[in-house]
Parts: C-alpha cells; sequence; structure tokens
C-alpha cells in the first residue's frame, strides 16, 4: 500500500462493498500517519480509549487553519453547530436539555410509547409487500420506518418528509470526508439554509401551539438557534443510520441462513443477533471528527496538539485482540461491548430508539416475509463511507404469513 | 502426594466452605463452580434471605421505586450448595479445620472463604438505639422498615453522619418530601471520602435541596416519650432538633467479631489477607487454608505503598471474590493478585458522585475538568507529584481515562489541555481532608497501615 493512501482508499467507492480487508491493513499499524497530519486509529482498545479521553474534541475549531472543519456551518448562516459537534459545558448543557422530553430519568416512558406505532408502520409496510416477488428492502421497508420514528420523536408532519429526505443527504454526505468534495460542501450548506428555514417555521409554530414531540417540548428551554441545530442532527441521523442498521441486519441474516434458521425457530435469538449486527456492519464506519488538544501518546506513537483524528469504529470491531475470530458473524458471542454505537461521551443519543426500532422490525420481517434470495450481492451501496449502507436491496420473497 | 495432585482432589471432592453469603460470598461460590469445583460447597448467612444487593437500599427503595424484598441478586449459575442461612458463624477452630455455627453446630473445611462483610455501626447508646424510631441502614430488614416509617411522613427526619450512606438517605427524604436535618460531626458532607474542598460542593448541594445540615456538631444524646418514641435530640451545640426519626449512618464495623481467638489477624478493621486473599494470622504468617474477599478483607496494594486497604466497594467485592475463589482451587503459580483499583459511585440530589483510586492519600487536588460552582466537574488527587485518585460530579464517563492515569502513576499535576479546561493553568490546593486519626463517617476506602496485624503480636521463638 501506497502510504498516504489510505484515506483515499477507505473513500474510494471501489471499496464501500467490503471495506473490510482494508481496515485489517490499517489495524497493522494501531495508529497511522498521513501525509496531511491527520491520524487513524483502528484497533480497539485505542479507539475505546481515545472516544474516553478528555484531550480529545468533537468541536473542529480546534483544527488549525487548512484542515476540514466537519460540523461547523459557515459563518454566514449563523447557526451554531450541532451537539454532537461540541465540547462540554456546551455539549453536556444541549444534551441533558434534549434529554428530558426523551429519556430517563425524566421522560423514562417517551420511547416505549413509540412501539405501538412502531409496530402498526412495520405491519402496513409488510402488508405492501402482498402478491410481489420481489422488493427493495431499503425503500420499502428500512427507510420508510425510521423516518416516521424519527418525525413521530421531533413532532414533525409526515407529509413534509420527501423535502428532508434530500437534504438529509446532502446533509449527511457533509459529513464523508472525500477528496474534492467542495461541490458537496456547498450542496450540503444550502441543504442546511433550507431546512434551517424549515424547522425554524416549525419551531416558530411550536412555541405558539405546543403540539406533541420533543421539538414542542424543548422550545422554552432552548435558543431557536440551538434547538434549529438540534433539530437538523436529529433529523439526519434518524435519516441516515437506522436505515442502514436495518438492511444491514437484513443482509448479513440472509448471507448467513444457518443463522436465520435458527432466528426463525428462537425470536429470542433477536437481541444478540442485532448487537452482532451493530459490531460486524455498523451503521457508522468511522468518525472522522475528533482533534487533539494535546499531544497523546497512543501505541507507541505521539499524537501530536492539533491533528486530526479518525477513529476507526469498525474497524476496531473486527480487533482479533478483542473479538475472537472477528469475521465471523456470531450471534453467540459473549461479552460483545462493540463501538457501534460509539462510546464515551458521544455515545449515540439514538442508541436507545434505534434499538427499539431494530426490534419492531427485524423479527417480524423475518417472521412475516419468506425469503427465496439476495438478487444482487453485494448490493448496490451509497456513495458515503461514513454513514456506510446499501442504497438498494432487492430480494426475491416467495410469500408472506399473516 | 504433590501439591498439584491436593489440588486435583481438592478440585474433585473437597469441601468448601464459605461464611458470609452475600454478594462476594454468591460470586465466590459461582466462580469456584464455574472453574469446575465438584465438591461440597456450604453457604453460611447470619440473615435469613438468600443473597441481596445493598446499594438499592439507600436509594430507590427509599423511593418506592424498588421493594427492598426484590433485591436478590441475579444468579451467574446454578451453584449446587447447601445453604445454612439465618445462622450466624460463632467461631473457628483452625486446629481441627471447623467454623462453629451459633445453633452448636460445626461445619468441617477443607477451604473456608470469609466474606462476612460490615455491619452498621450502631448508635453509642443502647438505651436510645432502642427507641421506636431510631435506625441504622445496612440490610434488607432496614430499607423495609425505614421506608414504612418514611410513608407514614414523620414531622423531621434527622440523619447523624453526612457519609455516602447518610447523604443518600437525605436525598431520598428530601425527594419524597419530608423535612431533613443533617448532623456531621466534620467540617462538611463526604469529607471523610472526598476530603473539604469537594465536601463544600456536596455542602451547598445539600443545602440548595432545603436540607437543614448542621456542620461541626455531634448528636449528643436521642430523648424518647413516654412511650419510648423518638422526639428529639440533643446536639453538642447544645440546642435541640424535634425530630420522630433518626437514621444512624456512622460508617460500619467489620464483621469480625467471631473469629476472636482463631489466630487470625483480624480486627475491627477487617482480616488482613495477601494480594492473592490468603488469610494472615497473627504472626504474619499466611495461611493457605483460609481466604478471605469483599468489605471485610484487607489487603497490600501496590499503588498505595503496599499498605493495606480495605474497601467497601460493590466492585471490588465482586473481583475479590472471584480472585480469591480462583486461588482456592490452584496451585501457587496459578494463583492471581488482587489489584483492584478502589472505585465507587454514589446518586444523591440528582448528581451522580463517583471516585477512582484513594482521594483520601491525596496531598493536593485540582480540578481538571468543569467548575465546583457549576457543580459538574473532575477533580483529580495528587500524591507525592503523580496522580493518586479522582472525584466527579456528573462526569463519570470521564473517570475511565484517569483511571489510566492512576495506574501509570502520571505525573501530578495534569498538564495537558483537555475538553472543559476553565482555567489557563491548573492550580493545586489542599484537598483538606480531616486528621486521619479522628473517626470519619464511612469514607469507603481505608488505608490501615503496613502490618498484617495491629494486635501486639507475642514474640514465640520457635522450636528448631
Amino acid at each position: 500500500m501506497t502510504p498516504g493512501t489510505i484515506t483515499a482508499q477507505i473513500t474510494d467507492y471501489a471499496n464501500r462493498a467490503d471495506p473490510y480487508p482494508l481496515y485489517a491493513e490499517l489495524r497493522e499499524q494501531p495508529v497511522r500517519r498521513e501525509d496531511d497530519g491527520t491520524y487513524l486509529v483502528s484497533t480497539y482498545y485505542e479507539v475505546r480509549n481515545l472516544a474516553n479521553d478528555p484531550r480529545l474534541s468533537n468541536d473542529t475549531r480546534n483544527r488549525p487553519p487548512g484542515y476540514a472543519r466537519v460540523g461547523h456551518p459557515a459563518e454566514e448562516t449563523g447557526l451554531p453547530p450541532s451537539f454532537i459537534f461540541t465540547d462540554p459545558p456546551v455539549h453536556d448543557r444541549l444534551r441533558d436539555t434534549i434529554n428530558r422530553p426523551f429519556g430517563p430519568p425524566h421522560s423514562p416512558r417517551f420511547l416505549d410509547g413509540l412501539r405501538a406505532d412502531l409496530a402498526t408502520v412495520v405491519t402496513e409496510l409488510l402488508d405492501a409487500f402482498e402478491g410481489k416477488d420481489q422488493v427493495d428492502i431499503v425503500e420499502d421497508f428500512s427507510y420508510p420506518l425510521p423516518v416516521t420514528a424519527i418525525c413521530k420523536v421531533l413532532g414533525v408532519p409526515r407529509e413534509d418528509e420527501p423535502r428532508f429526505h434530500i437534504w438529509a443527504d446532502a446533509l449527511a454526505s457533509s459529513l464523508d470526508p472525500r477528496p474534492g468534495g467542495d461541490d458537496g460542501q456547498e450542496k450540503a450548506q444550502r441543504a442546511r439554509q433550507d431546512m434551517g428555514a424549515y424547522l425554524s417555521d416549525l419551531i416558530e409554530t411550536k412555541r405558539r401551539h405546543p403540539g406533541p414531540g420533543i421539538l414542542s417540548a424543548l422550545a422554552p428551554d432552548m435558543t431557536p438557534a440551538d434547538l434549529e441545530a438540534t433539530a437538523v442532527l436529529l433529523l439526519v441521523a434518524g435519516h441516515e443510520t437506522t436505515v442502514n442498521a436495518i438492511t444491514n441486519t437484513t443482509l448479513t441474516l440472509l448471507r448467513h441462513p444457518d443463522v436465520l434458521e435458527r432466528f426463525q425457530k428462537d425470536p429470542d435469538l433477536a437481541v444478540p443477533l442485532i448487537e452482532e449486527v451493530l459490531r460486524f456492519e455498523p451503521p457508522v464506519q468511522f468518525v472522522p471528527w475528533t482533534t487533539a488538544l494535546a499531544d497523546i501518546d497512543v501505541a507507541g506513537t505521539t499524537i501530536p496538539k492539533g491533528s486530526p483524528v479518525w477513529l476507526m469504529l469498525a474497524a476496531a470491531n473486527r480487533d482479533p485482540k478483542r473479538f475472537e475470530d472477528p469475521d465471523r458473524f456470531d450471534p453467540d458471542r459473549k461479552d460483545n461491548e462493540h463501538l457501534g454505537f460509539y462510546t464515551g461521551i458521544h455515545y449515540c443519543f439514538g442508541a436507545p430508539l434505534a434499538r427499539i426500532e431494530l426490534h419492531a422490525a427485524v423479527p417480524e420481517l423475518f417472521r412475516r416475509v419468506k425469503f427465496s434470495g439476495l438478487l444482487e450481492d453485494p448490493p448496490p451501496y451509497r456513495t458515503n463511507a461514513v454513514l456506510r449502507g446499501p442504497r438498494h436491496l432487492p430480494v426475491a420473497i416467495e410469500g408472506l404469513t399473516a | 502426594m504433590s501439591a498439584d495432585a491436593d489440588v486435583e482432589v481438592l478440585r474433585r471432592e473437597g469441601r468448601i466452605v464459605v461464611v458470609g453469603a452475600s454478594l462476594a460470598g454468591l460470586r465466590a461460590a459461582e466462580t469456584l463452580r464455574d472453574k469446575g469445583f465438584t465438591g461440597s460447597l456450604t453457604m453460611i448467612g447470619d440473615e435469613p434471605y438468600e443473597p441481596y444487593d445493598r446499594p438499592p437500599l439507600s436509594k430507590q427503595a427509599l423511593l418506592g421505586r424498588a421493594r427492598a424484598e426484590d433485591t436478590a441478586l441475579p444468579r451467574r449459575r446454578e451453584i449446587d450448595a447447601e445453604w445454612r442461612l439465618g445462622v450466624a458463624a460463632e467461631g473457628l477452630d483452625r486446629q481441627a479445620k471447623r467454623v462453629r455455627l451459633a445453633n452448636r453446630d460445626t461445619v468441617p473445611y477443607d477451604r473456608l472463604l470469609i466474606t462476612t462483610g460490615t455491619r452498621a455501626r450502631p448508635w453509642i447508646h443502647p438505651d436510645e438505639a432502642a427507641l421506636d424510631g431510631v435506625f441504622v441502614l445496612r440490610t434488607r430488614d432496614d430499607s423495609v422498615r425505614l421506608d414504612r416509617k418514611l410513608a407514614g411522613s414523620p414531622s423531621r427526619v434527622l440523619v447523624i453522619g453526612a457519609g455516602f450512606t447518610g447523604s443518600e438517605v437525605a436525598s431520598a427524604c428530601r425527594e419524597r418530601g419530608l423535612e431533613v436535618t443533617v448532623a456531621e460531626r466534620g467540617p462538611a458532607p463526604l469529607v471523610g471520602a472526598l476530603g473539604g474542598v469537594i465536601g463544600a460542593v456536596a455542602d451547598r448541594l445539600q443545602r440548595r435541596k432545603g436540607v437543614n445540615l448542621r456542620c461541626g456538631i455531634s448528636v449528643t444524646a436521642l430523648e424518647g416519650d413516654y412511650a419510648g418514641r423518638l422526639r428529639r435530640a440533643h446536639l453538642s451545640d447544645g440546642s435541640a432538633i424535634e425530630a420522630e426519626v433518626a437514621v444512624v449512618s456512622l460508617g460500619a464495623i467489620r464483621n469480625t467479631d467471631w473469629l476472636a481467638g482463631s489466630g487470625l489477624a483480624a480486627g475491627p478493621r477487617g482480616i488482613a489477607c495477601d494480594a492473592g486473599c490468603r488469610v494472615f494470622d497473627v504472626n504474619g504468617i499466611v495461611t493457605d487454608d483460609i481466604y478471605a474477599a469483599g468489605d471485610v478483607a484487607r489487603s497490600p496494594h501496590p499503588l498505595f505503598d503496599y499498605q493495606f486497604l480495605s474497601l467497601e466497594h460493590w466492585g471490588n467485592a465482586v473481583e475479590q471474590a472471584e480472585i480469591a475463589a480462583h486461588n482456592m482451587i490452584c496451585a501457587g503459580p496459578d494463583r492471581r493478585p488482587h489489584l483492584w483499583l478502589p472505585m465507587f459511585w454514589s446518586s444523591q440530589f440528582g448528581v451522580n458522585i463517583k471516585s477512582v483510586g484513594v482521594p483520601s492519600l491525596g496531598d493536593q487536588l485540582v480540578v481538571a475538568q468543569g467548575t465546583l460552582a457549576e457543580e459538574r466537574f473532575v477533580a483529580v488527587y495528587g500524591y507525592h507529584g503523580r496522580v493518586i485518585a479522582a472525584a466527579s460530579f456528573d462526569g463519570a464517563k470521564w473517570l475511565g481515562f484517569y483511571q489510566q492515569q492512576i495506574e501509570a502513576a502520571a505525573p501530578f499535576p495534569p498538564e495537558y489541555g483537555t475538553v472543559d479546561r476553565r482555567t489557563e493553568t491548573l492550580e493545586p490546593v489542599d484537598p483538606a481532608f480531616p486528621d486521619p486519626h479522628l473517626p470519619t463517617h464511612g469514607p469507603t476506602v481505608t488505608l490501615t497501615g503496613h502490618s498484617p496485624s495491629e494486635r501486639r503480636v507475642e514474640f514465640v521463638p520457635s522450636h528448631a
């Protein structure tokens, strides 16, 4: 491998369907310096430690000039960064506030209350499979469910969804560190402005006429700009990650008929099986937006202060020093403390929602649908290397039970 | 017969007796079976209940969110043990290798594990302690009784001692809308464990949450009415307060009384054992058939000058029990050391408090992240220029990092930049621990010196 080209290879679309051999090469040197001064960290313990290290910042304004300031809107937008791109104390204040209507201790029942609605959506989506002999799991199943969920969580009208679909895609691709992505950045900036304008109207309406969902609950406690930035983040995350998790689970099960057969006999396998997919095919493959605030010694290498650091979650999840036979999909794995939802203070805010969605979707999909196989393997992937997942997952089906 | 063969016989058909049927005892028993011990296993416990979890007893169980009866510990596996519950061990005959029970039964052993833990330090005057309305909190029964009393909306609860248990009780009372007075002999709550600098933060927190906090004061007497019900408490400043309930939270006493005369190095500070959990006798000779784990054990720790350390921590009980169980049925070279770094947590007044290392050993302190004023911070303690401990208020996720700093003996004060650093440079201050010779209310980590035995050792010339 030519030194300095590994990030180019990771972002190269040719490697999207199977980046794992590349990650295995990467792990041979746990901390790797790219020519531009970016450091890639790819082994389990090193990634986990850095994600919990207070010397690492999620605020890309700590990077020296010349590096991408991922997550920071251009000055002229007037928007603050969303909480994922901030550090404490701002981060903690925002996240605590946003968590209040979302989860325990203040709202322990909020997510549980969504289960019935999600079950209804799953039933409707699967009912529509009736009479078909092939479906696209992404378009027909994995995409509509999370979108409905995030709209309900936020209190955004479902009928406006086609508009954010486009904005969310544009914003998600701005996280993708492709070289020469200026066009993408511009598109993202525009999407963010349009989405921001839409949301600021919606938030204003919620302020005057509170309704269900967390935007209404948060409107009195947050500045309009912070709430808008939060809504943008949650909409994008809700659109772009759970869809991959559901699709990856489907794809992985269809690739492992022995596990699928066990799962159909034993629905309790859902819990370890879904966790194993989050290890095996994590929906967020790496986090390229952290920065060293001090010189940090990691596995014999010093990452100098100011360096951009990429934490390679998908590579760490397959580190043989942590997971035995890591390239094997094994739902019986003990002690599966994967990094699929990250770790530390930036641990996925939506993880409990994602798990509820996965458990609403996956067991029911495999209970009702009789699959005859994948129509394309590997399926076509989306371009995004960070939020990696199939664009379509065409499958042949033989029938549907009630 | 070689020692290895001995171990094989022991694993197959030995008799292992565990005295103390709580967290450490249960986890040790499970570990023994996990590691292939097929001999007989006897679990002796003075309480009538199967092993249960204690942390919820001062938290959820006092808030009606969980019933104390429902705190049974989850079982990791079948242990196929003979349970002798509701009967205390009363003595140990090392010559005959037998445990004597309160009902005069004796139980023979090949290997003995002592996990008798601690009990709540009772109120100093037994007649006052017997008043209706005076409580301690250590067991399931204590928690049920206190919860029932609090449900009757007493006009005021007096908490005696502002260590962790006392502060958690006060927090639960405030959450239930009860008036609470906390009387603490030291200058602030939690001083024994975290020092006066952090204690001042806990002080502010308690007052803001409506606790009537009286520091630098002790309770001199509890007074009952004609029917033997608590009605008021007298304080060392000459004042008195009316209270229907008093919760005595003056720390714990180690349950070692039953070992009096056994010849083991067991005393009020615990049972001395080596890093492999083998108990010492009073002469400092290590036994090979008696082990200790959990709150009752004290063992030397390399990170803390090899002083004997006794820990009242949940995680320590689990880990030490596993190590003890492993070593009990292994030959010498396969034995493992118990090198757990002290770590505990508390939740009170809506704040998660966590600590790692031994703060009370600290001679300096810096606030590395956040600020004391916002009651959200990580404080780092230094000892002779290295990091020795860290404590957080609502910052628990950072402590794994500081744990590594402690384990690496990283230099103090830390000079690197971090997120949420509020000052350009860190100015170390004195953490303000009270004089270690004064009794404190449950510091939860106690350095107990270098000698395995605190009793004077009688010099006995060996007969060659």
